[in-house]
């Protein structure tokens, strides 16, 4: 009996709950501007999870600060509804859902990653809610001709094939020969796919072709195949995991190798991990602090860095860069619709045209961002150890000159 | 297919001993799971996320900066009260039921560690450093991480240290003959319920051992138990209960087979082809069980 009435009274607790959650939130509600967010916040991807929360709410806070949304001459303010996917993605699917059919939300801000992205995709289109999404580089996110989705970053085919383009340059315009170790996943396999087109068109010739395991944490065979086949390029994705076991890995089997391009050495925190070990790794980045881009609201990456850390404490990941400008595009097509019609507000979003100090943001008919290329930086140690990202591709906003080939092992 | 591995005689040295110093880890795991198979009736699913939490301890001394070699040390300590305190939670509650039960119950407490560990510690992949450097054999043809060396043989003492630990003495010896017969080793005074949760505490104490080895040499994240679990799994299932030798040879057999695997059919089959291995020795027995029965007729 005393259990039926405690199930009895949880669930009315939570019917309570939940009906006064939906008559508090709806779309635009006085002067507020609400944006419904699915984010992970526990499970496996909890801590970027965490850095594109930040990066949201340090965008909110700034834009409210600095005189908020002006739509139809009245100001409005962001606000943001926050609910945890559990890194989960049919989970995640069920969020927007109920985002946007309980709470009323009209617009959407991106979960983390391509997968989650992915399951969200659908149910936004679904409904026409027009969603700026900062952490779902995946290329399939861009053809499958979603009318709703912006994507403030670059997909995923282009995270590495400047590292391709590097090496044919550094060998006098001669194609060049690559291994490869890409994880089995959604966005590494667009790595891959960026790769292989750079390598067809240079003309070069790939030598090792791995794919990588989920539970990925030995890639001894593919670098003993490495140091057999002595490749001008060694290229591996596999997120933090593949860049933290490559890193271990090739210092321990001393594997010589001229250029190592990687990605997620950002969010790794390589050369903290790594130490000196990590030195010469070139790793692809949406963003860096250095880049010269600049806005009205955080002027630029070095001001954006030190307000962020002061905030948070610690430096700013490019996921939390990335996130931050998603809002300023979410300001700047309401106020060029002066609507909150979405329909209008989709179309000033693919007429957006802006810079921020994230980078250049201009939409292609998929979606994802243009006019934003990827940077490359090399970790670089000083004497005492301590290692920097310096950014050393493209040309233009390279902050320091690209040490090849690395230095042996035994030289060094 | 790849078999570049047999082509070049130096990737198959590379290959083989790769394998054996990883197998000899394995064993490590695998031979707390058939302790406390063997005495208890258990298979314990929550084996590599206790591998894992051990690897945990590690990682926080060396965060703390203390060398994450002392983590073979402190590692097992820390983990054998765990294992006692999971014990006296959960296990003791599952311990005369069938072994359906006890799966279920480990495999909630896997479930629970993985989010507890996630929740505690964070998403991120983490490593320790131990700085050890690398050996470099056959012309610097063949490289052996230290690390590895290192792991292969604290796990190699940890083991010589039980086998002796329970040949001479009280506890080992009453924790044998509870294995033997529960029932008869009551009747002459064992207090099985206290062998029962030293041996669920010495596994965990095993998987802690494991654990801050593979921070050195590996990485650690709260969901990678999985894997350690059904390598021990099949380790056990090929040696059989009670038998360190065979556990030993099979889990530096296991290591060699993913290694070999890794290379011919690519590392993406890894870890599958270690199912497969399961699946298929599983049929295997089966086969050779039933045959005997009908013999037996």
């Amino acid at each position: 009996m005393k259990i039926n009435k405690i199930i009895l009274s949880f669930i009315s607790a939570v019917a309570i709950l939940l009906s006064t959650s939906v008559v508090s939130f709806a779309k635009v509600v006085g002067d507020k501007i609400v944006l419904g967010a699915a984010i992970s916040l526990t499970g496996k991807y909890s801590s970027n999870g965490v850095h594109t929360q930040n990066g949201y709410n340090m965008a909110v806070d700034r834009i409210n600060s600095m005189g908020g949304v002006k739509v139809g001459g009245k100001t409005y303010k962001f606000e943001i509804i926050y609910y945890d996917d559990e890194s989960n993605p049919k989970r995640a699917a069920q969020l927007a859902e109920r985002l946007i059919s309980q709470d009323g939300v009209e617009f959407m801000l991106g979960p983390y990653s391509s997968g989650l992205t992915k399951a969200i995709a659908p149910v936004t289109e679904k409904y026409g809610v027009p969603m700026v999404e900062a952490n779902g580089a995946s290329r399939s996110l861009f053809t499958k001709g979603y009318k709703y989705l912006f994507a403030v970053l670059a997909p995923a085919n282009l995270y590495l094939d400047v590292a391709i383009d590097l090496a044919v340059e550094k060998n006098n315009g001669k194609p060049v020969t690559v291994a490869m170790a890409f994880e089995q996943d959604a966005f590494s396999q667009d790595v891959r796919l960026g790769v292989l087109d750079a390598i067809k068109r240079t003309g070069s010739k790939k030598v090792i072709d791995d794919k990588l395991p989920k539970e990925l944490n030995d890639m001894a065979a593919t670098l003993v195949k490495v140091k057999q086949m002595k490749p001008d390029v060694l290229v591996v994705s596999g997120h933090t995991k593949g860049a933290l076991t490559a890193i271990r890995q090739i210092a321990e089997m001393k594997v010589d190798v001229p250029m190592l391009a990687m990605t997620h050495c950002d969010a790794a925190k390589l050369s903290k991990q790594h130490g000196k070990n990590s030195q010469y790794a070139l790793c692809a980045s949406q963003w860096h602090k250095t880049l010269t881009y600049k806005d009205n609201f955080f002027k630029d990456g070095m001001k954006y860095a030190a307000d962020f850390e002061k905030e948070f404490g610690y430096d700013p990941p490019y996921q939390s860069a990335e996130s931050s400008a998603a809002l300023l595009v979410f300001k700047d097509a309401f106020e060029r619709a002066n609507s909150f019609d979405q329909k209008k507000v989709r179309d000033a979003l693919a007429a957006t045209n802006m810079q921020t100090f994230y980078g250049n943001i201009k939409f292609a008919e998929g979606g994802q961002n243009v006019d934003k290329p990827m940077v490359l930086f090399q970790v670089m140690c000083d004497g005492s150890g301590k290692c920097e990202n310096k950014v050393v591709a493209p040309t233009k906003w390279a902050s320091a000159k690209l040490i090849h080939p690395i230095p042996k092992w035994s030289e060094r | 297919m790849d078999f570049m591995v047999f082509q070049y005689p130096m990737i198959t040295v590379q290959a083989c001993l790769d394998g054996l110093l990883l197998g000899i880890l394995f064993a490590l795991i695998a031979y707390g799971m058939a302790l406390q198979w063997g005495v208890m009736n258990i298979i314990n699913i929550a084996q590599g996320d206790l591998v894992i939490l051990g690897g945990y301890i590690a990682y926080f001394m060396y965060l703390y900066g203390i060398h994450p070699a002392w983590g073979v040390i402190v590692s097992p300590i820390i983990m054998y009260f765990i294992g006692v305190g999971i014990y006296k939670l959960v296990i003791n509650k599952v311990v005369d039921r069938d072994l359906f039960i006890s799966i279920l119950a480990t495999f909630g407490i896997s479930i629970l560690f993985m989010q507890l560990m996630n929740f505690a510690f964070g998403a991120d992949v983490v490593l320790a450093n131990s700085g050890y450097g690398t050996t470099m054999l056959f012309d610097n043809n063949v490289t052996l991480p230290n690390s590895k060396i290192f792991s292969a043989f604290v796990s190699i003492i940890f083991a010589i240290c039980l086998v002796i630990y329970m040949k001479k003495s009280k506890l080992g010896r009453a924790i044998r003959a509870t294995a033997q017969n529960a029932r008869a080793a009551k009747i002459l005074g064992v207090d099985t319920e206290k062998v029962y949760a030293a041996t669920f505490g010495i596994n965990a104490a095993l998987c802690g051992v494991a654990g801050a080895l593979i921070s050195i040499t590996f990485t650690i994240h709260p969901y990678m138990g999985l894997p350690y679990t059904i390598r021990s799994f099949m380790i056990v299932i090929v040696a059989g209960l009670g038998n360190l030798p065979g556990v030993a040879m099979s889990g530096m057999g296991l290591g060699v087979f993913e290694e070999f695997a890794d290379y011919i059919l690519g590392t993406e089959f890894r870890i599958g082809s270690v199912f497969l291995l399961l699946v298929l020795i599983l049929v295997y027995r089966r086969f050779k069980l039933s045959r005997k029965r009908e013999y037996l007729k």
